[in-house]
């Protein structure tokens, strides 16, 4: 019971987040200066031209009618067409998303899969050999940009000897250079805190009383503290796999992947209004899903949560 | 014989934070509290946990200001005053509380700590320091000390150097919040002591608040039974030792650990549920083994049973059981 | 006047660890230090202690005297680095503890030896419901099934006094009344019957009615399973009201033990006189409060010969000197002083 009543409450929080991105998004982009019709329609265009484009924005009408209209079509999901492909945004934007969701996730099972364990072993060995190899694996992992391992994955693993396709995406074949590129560098993020976490609850009280209990060092550590020590951990994960949702550009680019985030660099560097406003809309929403996902998963896991 | 502080029906209430609390009745925290306090003596305020005795305190220094009802402090009564001259009479009051960590800076020289309020009156430098020093040898601390930071002393030290702040700003009166109940035992006695030398030597009043019955006892001079945010008993200590009348007062009284008692593992204990609160009954009808159905109609008022010693139950007829302390 | 090996065999104590069947935990002589930067402590300087079925054994002493250095030991949770036991023995039903294998002392904890620690709130796991803290012990040290276990777990709040036990097994510890989780920790310490029940400073947290709750409890508990009791407390009232022996513990060394009424009555050492003269009390109104001057050492700086000398208004040459052995006295009354017979306290 109290479950619902805090994931209501959640739900209203995401709506009211959805909303007032919409809004920010709206005032952004107007105040941005420069008529966008002009921008669109080039330097040559007839006065006309400009004007059948100011329609089609609508940049003609009133401010506030504007505002209403553009909420109203937020909330049917219709953004309009591209400028540049008249394809509908939400289309292009949907034939993209799996793609880009794909990666992300294949991303984030790497992270979690390196990191996690890694990181409870650090902490529970501390001062051994994982521990340290743990940590130099994070600050390396900190320190790469990414697009730097990327080209490296590739330089390596397609070019000097080809296990991996150069490009291309048709199968996750494609899908697990860029994956473990992505992954790297979130792991890094998460190993440290998985570490700081466990190490925080291994010096707290209720393990003192495990230990007392006569339970198993196993169960000591992987049964009680590490239930506590993921908590953290979880909402962490979570924003991470937000982020590369959002499209992990710099991953796509380098790898020549056709997903959302080369779909909105290039609807920044054209000019697409529409795709932009669709797009950071877009990924805004996705964004406080997962948050909400987190939330609801962190107050599941956690019961103290609750009661709040 | 004069009194220094009059605290009629005093009221706190505290609001739940969201919306949908705001329209449930509020939560009461001190329900109209009244006492006297005279100049000299010192009054012992006892109860347990969430019984409201730290709200008490901190509403008669405004430092949560009631919600309603009269702090009437040497003849003024504090509620209409103006910033300035509130100010000028809360100097006069000081309070100590339980846990000096969190009551000195620690990034702050004891000294320091000590000069602050002297500077907000605007006092002088050489006076200040003569001032602090003073303070401190009053309280047993070397004051060539002052320079040290606090956690370079004791739990024991840092309390006196708490007292000793509060007396800087020369208090008539002081509130002593559970003082000595972080402090090992052989501190507690000293500091104890200190707090009774210094009542003689700058004739303090003092307010005690602590839920050990036996140090409240030691003690004041006039104790004050709290229960969820009321008076339930109000006697001279020796009515209330000699003489405890309230159910609850009695229950304090069996379940504190002495020096002479044993405790017998007689009949099961259930842990108490809290009874559903009929809303004019008597609030401590729910735990109560002398209850009757007049109790969950009625809220009793304080009653003066003889002598000025004041008793909130309807049953209240002096209670021979307890032998006389 | 030390008591011959004799006269100790006489009274069922031994020191090669053939104890008497009644006496469930003999500490022997413990001395344990701590490796710090800043020196080392010496943190237990030679204990005696023993607690005996169906007894409750008081350990009376301030912050830092070693009490829960004591209890930490005999459970085997003192971190040997950087801790270091020097020597003794700490006995239980006749073998030494502190030559058993981790292995082996680990299935004592919990299951002969058990413990209720002071504040229930960080001592009891908020990820794991109810029902299962006390179920994995019957699992794991009795071997029961999981229903049957569930099942005496329920038996077992039931026992402490909990209300709506089906409820709160399925629950969480914070969902519970600070007295509530205290009665908790109790049930889990007690559900595999222990032989031996330390309380550390188990009630101080709380108020004074719930207190009286859960020493009731205590005392009901030690009846129904034939425990022995180590109850650790700085509080004197308490440990007056629930103990059968009393030991006092001053800087790492017992002063004092005694059965509770000839301690409290007839204190030897001049500390424990001390003590009783400083709290404060109804009858004592009006009077100053004895107050011992100074405060308690460091266990980096322990002084010379007898601890307690610098605050001893009793203190001569010899205390500053001679670290005072612990004589008997009538009654199985243990005091290590130099002047006991030649000086007193005047209160």
């Amino acid at each position: 019971m109290k479950l619902l009543v805090f994931a209501s409450r959640r739900l209203g929080r995401l709506l009211l987040t959805i909303f007032l991105i919409s809004t920010i998004v709206f005032f952004v982009i107007r105040i941005i200066p420069g008529d966008p019709a002009l921008v669109v329609a080039g330097m040559d265009a007839t006065e006309e031209a400009i004007e059948a484009i100011r329609i089609k924005l609508g940049t003609d009408q009133p401010l506030a009618a504007q505002y209403f209209q553009w909420l109203w079509k937020v909330v049917r999901f219709d953004f309009g067409e591209s400028l540049i492909s008249g394809q509908g945004v939400m289309d292009l934007v949907f034939q993209r998303f799996p793609l880009t969701l794909s990666l992300a996730v294949l991303g984030i099972l790497i992270s979690i899969v390196i990191a996690i364990p890694l990181g409870v072993i650090s902490a529970v060995k501390r001062w051994s050999a994982w521990d340290y190899a743990g940590m130099a694996f994070s600050q390396i992992g900190m320190a790469i940009p990414s697009f730097w391992l990327g080209i490296m994955l590739l330089l390596i693993l397609a070019v000097k000897i080809p296990i991996f396709p150069l490009f291309g995406s048709g199968s996750i074949v494609h899908l697990i250079l860029p994956a473990i590129s992505l992954g790297i560098a979130r792991a890094a993020i998460i190993l440290r805190l998985t570490r700081a976490s466990m190490i925080e609850e291994l010096s707290k009280e209720y393990v003192i009383t495990a230990r007392a209990k006569g339970l198993t060092e196993r169960m000591v550590k992987y049964k009680h503290a590490l239930k506590n020590a993921l908590l953290p951990v979880i909402t962490i994960t979570g924003i991470q796999l937000g982020y590369m949702l959002g499209g992990a550009i710099i991953t796509e680019q380098v790898f020549s992947l056709p997903g959302l985030g080369r779909l909105f660099l290039t609807g920044i560097y054209q000019r697409d209004f529409p795709l932009i406003q669709g797009g950071v809309v877009f990924v805004a929403i996705i964004f406080s899903l997962i948050n909400f996902t987190v939330d609801i998963l962190y107050s599941v896991l956690n019961p103290r949560i609750r009661i709040e | 014989m004069d009194k220094l502080l009059e605290i009629r029906n005093l009221v706190k209430e505290f609001h739940g934070r969201s919306l949908v609390a705001r329209r449930r009745s509020a939560f009461r925290a001190v329900d109209r509290v009244s006492f006297d306090i005279e100049k000299n003596t010192v009054f012992g305020l006892v109860g347990e946990s969430g019984c409201g005795k730290t709200t008490v305190s901190r509403a008669i220094l405004h430092l949560d200001p009631p919600t309603s009802g009269d702090v009437c402090f040497a003849g003024a009564m504090l509620e209409g005053l103006s910033g300035k001259e509130l100010r000028s009479y809360r100097r006069r009051m000081q309070i100590v509380f339980q846990d000096p960590n969190g009551a000195l800076n620690p990034k702050l020289k004891v000294g320091a700590s000590l000069e602050e309020g002297l500077i907000n009156l605007g006092v002088q430098k050489r006076e200040r320091l003569e001032r602090v020093e003073e303070m401190l040898e009053l309280v047993g601390i070397s004051p060539s000390h002052r320079n040290r930071y606090p956690h370079e002393f004791s739990g024991g030290q840092k309390q006196r150097i708490v007292v000793a702040r509060a007396l800087t700003m020369q208090p008539d009166f002081l509130v002593l919040d559970e003082p000595v109940s972080n402090l090992d035992v052989s501190i507690q006695a000293q500091i104890i002591n200190l707090l009774l030398d210094l009542k003689e030597r700058l004739s303090l009043t003092y307010l005690f608040i602590s839920h050990d019955l036996n140090l409240v006892a030691y003690l004041s001079d006039r104790i004050a039974v709290m229960y969820k945010g009321r008076i339930v008993e109000m006697g001279s200590t020796e009515q209330i030792m000699n003489q405890p009348v309230h159910p609850y007062t009695l229950r304090l009284f069996s379940a504190s650990p002495t020096l002479h008692g044993t405790l017998e593992s007689s009949e099961k204990l259930q842990e108490n549920e809290p009874v559903i609160q009929a809303a004019n009954g008597c609030p401590y009808a729910g735990q109560c083994d002398r209850k009757d159905s007049s109790c969950l109609e009625q809220e009793p008022e304080l009653r003066d049973i003889g002598e000025g010693h004041l008793v909130a139950c309807i049953h209240s007829k002096p209670s021979y059981d307890r032998p006389p302390a | 006047m030390v008591k011959s090996d004799t006269a100790k065999a006489v009274e069922g104590e031994s020191m090669d660890g053939r104890g008497n069947s009644e006496q469930l935990l003999q500490v022997w002589n413990l001395d344990v230090s701590f490796e710090l930067e800043r020196g080392t402590a010496r943190a237990l300087r030679g204990i005696d202690l023993t607690v005996e079925t169906g007894e409750i054994h008081g350990l009376v002493g301030e912050s830092g005297s070693g009490k829960t250095v004591t209890s930490t030991c005999v459970m085997g949770l003192l971190p040997v680095p950087p801790a270091r036991i020097n020597h003794g023995q700490i006995l239980y039903k006749g073998s030494d503890l502190l030559k058993l294998s981790e292995t082996e002392r680990r299935r004592i904890r919990g299951r002969e030896i058990a413990v209720v620690f002071q504040e229930p709130a960080k001592y009891l796991n908020p990820a794991l419901r109810v029902g299962e803290q006390i179920t994995e012990m019957l699992c794991l040290h009795l071997e029961m099934e999981r229903d049957r276990a569930t099942e005496r777990a329920q038996e077992l709040l039931e026992l402490v006094g909990l209300p709506n036990t089906r409820r709160i097994l399925s629950g969480y510890p914070h969902e519970l009344s600070g007295g509530m989780k205290q009665r908790m920790m109790i049930a889990m310490a007690v559900c595999c019957d222990p032989s031996i029940l330390i309380a550390d400073e188990p009630t101080t947290a709380l108020d004074v009615t719930l207190q009286l709750q859960i020493l009731k409890l205590i005392l009901q508990l030690r009846d129904r399973f034939a425990m022995g009791v180590l109850f650790i407390s700085h509080d004197l009232a308490v440990v007056h009201e629930i103990s059968d022996r009393v030991s006092v513990i001053y800087a790492g060394k017992i002063v004092e033990s005694a059965d509770r009424d000839r301690l409290f009555n007839e204190p030897l050492h001049p500390y424990t006189q001390l003590l009783l003269l400083s709290i404060p009390d109804a009858e004592k109104r009006g009077q100053r409060l004895k107050v011992i001057p100074g405060r308690v050492p460091d266990a980096e700086h322990i002084p010379e010969g007898c601890a307690f000398h610098p605050r001893c208004p009793l203190a001569e040459k010899i205390c500053s000197q001679e670290v005072p052995a612990t004589a008997e006295h009538a009654g199985g009354h243990t005091a290590a002083c130099h002047m006991i017979g030649k000086k007193w306290i005047n209160s």
